[in-house]
């Protein structure tokens, strides 16, 4: 190859599309790694503090598309104090001072202020993609910015996002002359909406794949944006409320009848649920389907629904389904990919919603399943062993029992055979999240049979440092470990240094790591850095004895980051 | 040691491997010596499998509860672990979801509680149309479609409110067309009805919460409205 010229090269480059493949190509030979670096146009960093702004423009001058994460995974569940980090500012004011062309930006776990939106919006004059998952610090105002000065914008996607809503006034600042809408998703604003102006804007966005509305667009609205937009391949509902005897309802279901794009359903934030026999039509074509934030659908109401829905993929619900409502889905879904079954109450005081025996159901009706998240009152050895043997090809499994320590209720048990049968079974499985009465046998069996598993939550589980240890050494592909309320200490984490370097991150909260622990392990290790998260002022005398309340280390190419607030040390 | 069909299940015997759950009969500690943190490769472990059968449940049953009191001893907020009361970031459910949910169980549950008997207070949300927020009134708290009109008056002093004359069918069309407020509400099902057609207990126990609208909306809602005001006065 290294006769050919750099186009050629170049081109056969092309074909290698994924991140780590192209990582990889990197990694070969400097010609290589120089034509790699010059034709990548889409990078994901893993960690925004992983490495500069300065950095990646230096490697990469024909980025287009930038995937950045920033708080750990665990900030998701309240356990990362709000002003820890992950702001987006310092990449875009360096992007935009440099000859990038920027064209799509991803962002999760970030923090994002009006500021950086409106920044973005002016600096890169071919923007055309914004995907925010689970952001804050940002307003409408800063979508106003999005919207009136990206003239080709194609994506605006907002995922469960804190957004401040001040009005309703940004969709109107699309400018007439925006037609190149593609996607749009504001399903997760409070406020109201111009729905003139949305109106407006869906007639004008001939190629407007996606469409998902928040819980201010009326049913009224939908009628007659489904009228302008038969082509939406994806539709969430916003408000799904309305007299079913009414003139407009009926409209509803006629219009509906000519949607036979619509492939992903989600929404239902507000729901009549006599109004639903207006979607079953569209149901029979549904690949995905979110009902997990469609708490006005009822036991009955919900089983009818899916009833129609036979080649759905992707299925998201709350756990009001109950067992034997799963028990229809498995005998209805048989190309069931995707599961997840979300807590309608999570403080609740166990009303039994889905049990071991609903999982088990689904895993004898849908062999194809591969991605499983599953909110449940209890769990068996038996059925997870079960679970194992029809499911082998689980590539996500991820079990949360509300009762964090609950044993199998039959046998008074620890769970860790059944979560043994599960890593021996499936061989491809790269992320795993475990609950239950667990011992550290559990981790002795995912280091020895885990082979590809790359992220694991533990919480509240293990007896010694020697589960942690053999997760360490067992997992060579980890790269995510998280950790609450498990009795790992510093010989845990200490045996191994050199396994953080080939990590993303680890995190450990509520463990038996001291400050001295934590401080050892910086020192030997430079290129980590280990933050520790300090609300309390308890470490203010500096004890090294003491145990550390929350630790998060990461490797980097830059050092300490300079934004840390007060209460974050890296040590 | 016992074989039970569940290794089969397993799968283990090819690794040779024996799977001991801990601590039966103080063989934990020989175990724990004879283990090496390098030593994960299946060959060179040395563990007896010791499959949980029912026989054994009993030792298993005791142990499960000391491991319990092992990790109260551990840490000092292991009492979290074991309490019914919330831990932090548990069950590992997104802010966002469970905000979500927390506002549509509000307003659910005010029907819930609308629906049971009598005394329990029956707080329904009230919003007017052009109001900066929302508030609560408790409808229990009333007796009159005349009293609650009076304290919803009081409570968004600012703008009129046609109320007062709801009740006269003559005066009706003239409010409907004015720009006065006309209050509505919505009942159990979801359908949108013109506050005052129904006695007023009835509509206490109907009503999931109020919605101020100004008069030229309400419009929609008055002849169905109207039409049962003349059916019930025939």
């Amino acid at each position: 190859m290294n006769y050919f010229p750099d186009e050629v090269l170049e081109h056969v480059f092309d074909f290698v599309a994924s991140h780590r493949d192209r990582n990889a190509v990197s990694l070969v030979c400097r010609l290589w790694h120089r034509v790699e670096r010059l034709s990548r146009q889409r990078v994901f960093v893993g960690n925004c503090y992983a490495l500069s702004p300065q950095i990646l423009i230096a490697r990469f001058p024909g980025l287009k598309s930038l995937t950045l994460k920033g708080k750990p995974h665990f900030a998701d569940f309240n356990l990362v104090p709000h002003d820890w980090g992950g702001y987006v500012q310092p990449w875009i004011e360096a992007l935009s001072n440099s000859r990038i062309g920027l064209e799509e930006l991803r962002l999760k776990r970030m923090v994002v202020s009006d500021e950086s939106l409106e920044l973005l919006s002016r600096s890169f004059a071919n923007f055309k993609s914004l995907v925010l998952v689970s952001c804050e610090g940002f307003t409408t105002v800063g979508l106003a910015a999005i919207a009136a000065n990206c003239r080709f914008l194609r994506e605006l996607d907002l995922q469960e996002n804190e957004i401040d809503d001040h009005s309703g006034h940004w969709l109107s600042c699309f400018p007439d002359s925006c037609t190149s809408l593609i996607s749009l998703n504001f399903a997760c604003l409070k406020g109201e909406i111009n729905l003139a102006a949305l109106e407006r804007l869906v007639a004008r966005s001939p190629n407007l794949r996606s469409l998902r509305l928040n819980r201010a667009v009326p049913l009224e609205t939908l009628q007659n944006i489904l009228m302008r937009a038969p082509q939406l391949v994806d539709l969430g509902t916003g408000s799904y409320v309305h007299d079913p005897d009414s003139e407009t309802y009926n409209k509803l279901k006629h219009t509906i009848l000519k949607c036979k794009s619509i492939r992903n359903l989600s929404g239902f934030l507000e729901v009549a649920p006599r109004c639903l026999p207006a979607i079953y039509p569209i149901c029979l074509n549904l690949t995905s389907l979110n009902l997990s934030y469609a708490a006005g659908i009822h036991g009955s109401e919900l089983v009818k629904l899916i009833r129609h829905c036979a080649k759905l993929q992707r299925l998201w619900i709350l756990d009001c389904i109950g067992d034997k409502g799963l028990e229809v889905v498995a005998s209805t879904c048989k190309e069931l990919q995707e599961l997840r079954v979300f807590p309608s109450d999570p403080f609740g005081v166990g009303h039994a919603a889905v049990t071991e025996n609903g999982l088990v159901a689904i895993s004898v009706g849908c062999p194809k399943l591969h991605s499983l998240l599953y909110f449940c009152q209890q769990m068996t050895n038996a059925a997870l062993i079960a679970v194992a043997k029809n499911c082998p090809n689980f590539i996500r499994f991820r079990l949360c029992i509300l009762d964090p320590t609950k044993p199998d209720p039959v046998t008074m048990q620890p769970l860790d055979n059944g979560f043994g049968a599960i890593v021996q079974s499936c061989k491809r499985l790269r992320r795993l999240s475990l609950s239950g009465l667990l011992t550290d046998w559990v981790f002795l069996y995912i280091g020895m049979y885990a082979e590809q598993l790359e992220m694991l939550s533990v919480a509240f589980a293990g007896d010694s440092d020697k589960g942690m240890l053999y997760v360490l050494n067992g997992c060579k592909k980890l790269r995510k470990l998280e950790i609450r309320d498990s009795p790992f200490g510093n010989k845990a984490l200490l045996t191994d240094v050199g396994k953080y370097e080939t990590m993303r991150s680890l995190w450990m909260s509520s463990c038996e790591v001291t400050l001295g622990g934590c401080k050892t392990l910086a020192k030997e290790m430079p290129r980590l850095n280990v933050e520790i998260i300090n609300e309390h002022d308890q470490m203010e005398i500096g004890s090294d004895e003491q145990r550390v309340e929350k630790m998060y280390l990461y490797r980097t190419l830059v050092g300490p980051r300079k934004d840390a607030p007060e209460f974050v040390w890296t040590l | 040691m016992e074989i039970g069909s569940e290794k089969e299940k397993m799968g283990f015997e090819e690794t040779e491997l024996r799977l001991g759950l801990p601590g039966n009969g103080g063989s934990e500690g020989e175990v724990a010596r004879k283990r090496g943190f390098s030593e994960t490769k299946a060959t060179t472990m040395d563990l007896k499998l010791k499959l949980s059968s029912k026989d054994a449940g009993m030792d298993l049953n005791e142990k499960a509860k000391t491991l319990k009191k092992e990790k109260n001893l551990l840490t000092a907020d292991t009492a979290k672990h074991h309490a019914k009361a919330q831990v932090v970031g548990w069950p590992p459910v997104r802010s966002f979801r469970k905000n979500m949910l927390a506002v549509q169980k509000g307003s659910s549950e005010e029907s819930d509680m609308n629906k049971a008997s009598g005394n329990i207070a029956a707080f329904v949300k009230v919003s007017m149309d052009g109001a900066p927020y929302l508030r609560k009134v408790d409808l229990k708290t009333y007796q009159s479609y005349k009293e609650l009109s009076v304290a919803l008056g009081k409570m968004f002093s600012s703008f009129t409110i046609g109320m007062k004359d709801f009740m006269n069918e003559s005066k009706l069309m003239d409010v409907l067309n004015s720009s006065d407020y006309v209050p509505t509400y919505e009942d159990k099902v979801g359908d949108w009805m013109l506050v005052g057609d129904v006695p007023w207990e009835m509509f206490v126990d109907s009503c999931n919460r109020l919605r101020i609208m100004k008069g030229k909306e309400a419009i929609g809602l008055a002849p169905r409205a109207m039409g049962k005001c003349m059916r019930n006065r025939s």
